[in-house]
């Protein structure tokens, strides 16, 4: 009986006992979960365009942002240190490519994403000691002061950051759906086959991506870094990803802004009301287990193509 | 010249079906085992053991765990850390309660509580598979985890948080605990291997292997001949997981001793599958040689400096290991996607013609 109030009873009379509470705690949960779905929409932007589930992601997540830290702490103007940290992130696209993915055209998806776990422990390693690895703070100049409205607490870093998220959506959206450049992306993604035999070079096109997804891993890591300091538990945000992929489908963009936003607010909701009934810290496991839940239902996830590979 | 099966008349079905048809290949197992068990533990110290054979021989153990999960069913796991700390819990939880069961018989029972959990995460694998599946089993890595560590009876409400290995014997000779020798844990992991090993070389040239095979090679398929994938899956789940959570247990109590959760997160997981992807999908022998690989290869990174006589900070030797560890799974994945048990192969196959190619 007493189990049972507190998992269905309790949570809910808390919530309705302070509605401002309960809605900031939503807010949180929403901004935490735009952070999520930038590091998730890289991995959907690389899993679109060549099927490589790319568990690196993470890594440059944590490279961007050590570059950027890097190059600001040797006095580079920010918007400078911007710049060169989008080109580093293109070189590094370029060198992937030409080192790694020419020579594992046509390998099984497993043989892929093991190579990309490789490439995680380089650019780790790579990215520490080239720019040390302390604890930094990274200052972009983003307002961070907390204002209030309606009795709601509200951080303005926070809404910048689901702001630079709705931008990002936005641009890559357009990007896809407008250009030839994106038609070409979608058309490669499609059938590699096919694409290349209309004159689409391949190459060219995974270099693309995967310069999109290095700049979309260094706005990701502006944020994260600015949050919460860069550090090397910085790579660990991409196994928070992965709920949210599963949640919204591995080649949805859209899916991973919805997957993301629920995976946080969900994460937030059940930490706050349902953790003390467990124990706390259910942060950890309730995303994977509210995406293994999901699953069971929608295999596809919420956005994804109906046509898996199930069973 | 000396690899040749030339003249080998097999003359009745048994030796036509045997593990090792050729009789210079039983002769290299025989040989690999006598150094195994009459050599290694009189040769090697006790930093040898500890450090290198002892846990390269449990790694070995997982890893032809999952191999029989990934390589041959084909459902990609990234739980293995999990079920081990199922494996290890439960030898400490069952040997603790009841101290006179002979601790052997308690490392298969915790093998079986294992492949129970191992069963119940496998069941999503009945709807989704691939990388799909992947992230579905890292919801078992997490949430076994946090369970172990957040209730206290799973360790038996121990203020550090840790469990122990108690001091158990075996017909009078103390086989773990701080007394237990290298030596005799050396042994059990080594007996533990070779048993489980050949178990699972003849699991998988039998029925179940095959079926899980046909599984792995087009479901549908298999389905239509008759395999269900239920049962087949499954059971692929449950025995992966019981040689996951014997080998936990050893962890534990043939080699660390005592240990966290800690000791079974998730970069546990990404090791063995390393481990089974360098080594080869779908070989036992490719298990063996991945888990060599991967466990000796940091170790001699973090020598290979004082060896050579280079000064260096360990923070700034610690990231040249992760470079050149990735850089060398990166060129292992490129220049022989197959694994090492595809070198082995190739190897023989040279070997059957060398000197004289025509």
């Amino acid at each position: 009986m007493e189990l049972l109030n507190v998992l269905f009873v309790a949570p809910f009379l808390d919530m309705a006992d302070s509605p401002v509470f309960f809605a900031e705690v939503v807010i949180s949960g929403v901004l935490t979960g735009v952070m999520y779905s930038l590091v998730a929409l890289g991995f959907v932007l690389i899993f679109k365009a060549s099927g490589v589930f790319n568990f690196a992601q993470g890594a440059m997540v944590l490279f961007a942002a050590l570059t950027l830290v890097g190059l600001m702490e040797r006095g580079v103007p920010v918007f400078l240190a911007l710049i060169v940290t989008a080109m580093v992130m293109v070189a590094l696209a370029m060198l992937i490519e030409r080192m790694m993915l020419r020579y594992l055209i046509n390998q099984e998806g497993i043989i892929l994403f093991m190579a990309t776990i490789g490439l995680d422990f380089l650019l780790q390693g790579f990215g520490q000691i080239a720019w040390g690895s302390n604890v930094k703070v990274l200052d972009v100049g983003i307002p961070n002061q907390s204002f209030e409205v309606g009795g709601i607490l509200l951080n303005q870093f926070d809404l910048f950051a689901a702001g630079t998220g709705a931008v990002l959506v936005t641009g890559l959206a357009v990007f896809f759906h407008k250009t030839t450049i994106g038609r070409a992306l979608r058309a490669v993604a499609d059938d590699h086959q096919a694409a290349l035999s209309v004159g689409i070079p391949l190459k060219t096109i995974w270099i693309i991506v995967w310069s999109v997804a290095g700049i979309v891993a260094l706005v990701a890591g502006i944020m994260w870094g600015a949050k919460s300091g860069v550090q090397f538990s910085l790579s660990l945000i991409a196994l928070k990803a992965l709920p949210v992929l599963i949640l919204g489908g591995f080649t949805s963009v859209p899916g991973a802004i919805v997957g993301g936003l629920i995976i946080g607010v969900g994460e937030k909701i059940a930490e706050i009301y349902w953790g003390p009934a467990f124990g706390g810290a259910i942060e950890g496991w309730f995303a994977y287990m509210l995406a293994l839940a999901f699953l069971m239902f929608r295999p596809q996830g919420l956005f994804g193509e109906k046509i898996i590979e199930r069973v | 010249m000396f690899y040749r099966e030339a003249g080998q008349f097999k003359t009745s079905y048994g030796a036509d079906q045997a593990v090792f048809p050729i009789i210079q290949d039983r002769w290299f197992i025989a040989l690999v085992l006598i150094v195994a068990f009459g050599v290694v533990p009189f040769v090697a110290n006790e930093y040898w053991l500890q450090a290198v054979i002892i846990p390269f021989l449990i790694f070995s153990l997982a890893a032809i765990g999952l191999n029989l999960l990934t390589g041959y069913a084909g459902q990609l796991s990234l739980g293995t850390g999990a079920f081990m700390a199922v494996g290890a819990y439960a030898t400490y939880k069952i040997t603790t309660a009841f101290p006179e069961i002979n601790l052997i018989v308690v490392f298969l029972m915790s093998g079986m509580v294992a492949a129970a959990v191992g069963v119940l995460f496998g069941l999503p694998s009945l709807r989704i598979k691939g990388f799909y599946l992947a992230v579905a089993t890292l919801a078992a890595q997490f949430f076994i985890l946090w369970l172990f560590n957040k209730v206290g009876w799973f360790y038996n409400d121990n203020p550090s948080g840790t469990i122990t290995a108690p001091p158990r014997t075996l017909f009078g000779i103390m086989i773990s605990g701080p007394r237990a020798t290298a030596e005799t844990r050396y042994f059990i992991c080594l007996i533990f291997l070779t048993v489980l090993a050949l178990a699972a070389k003849n699991i998988v040239r039998g029925r179940i292997g095959r079926s899980w095979m046909a599984i792995r090679d087009m479901d549908i398929a298999a389905e239509i001949i008759g395999i269900q994938p239920l049962k087949a899956k499954l059971l692929a789940f449950a025995i992966s997981s019981f040689y996951c959570g014997v080998a936990g247990a050893l962890f534990i109590f043939a080699w660390l001793g005592s240990a966290e959760t800690e000791a079974f997160d998730i970069f546990v997981s990404f090791q063995v599958l390393f481990m089974i992807i360098i080594g080869g999908l779908g070989s036992i022998m490719g298990s063996i040689l991945g888990a060599a690989f991967i466990t000796l290869v940091p170790i001699f990174l973090t020598n290979a400096p004082a060896m050579f006589g280079i000064p260096m900070g360990t923070d700034l030797s610690k990231h040249i290991e992760e470079i050149i560890f990735g850089g060398l799974i990166v060129f292992i994945l490129i220049v022989e996607p197959n694994g090492f048990a595809r070198l082995w192969q190739i190897m023989k196959e040279k070997l059957r013609q060398w000197p004289f190619p025509y």
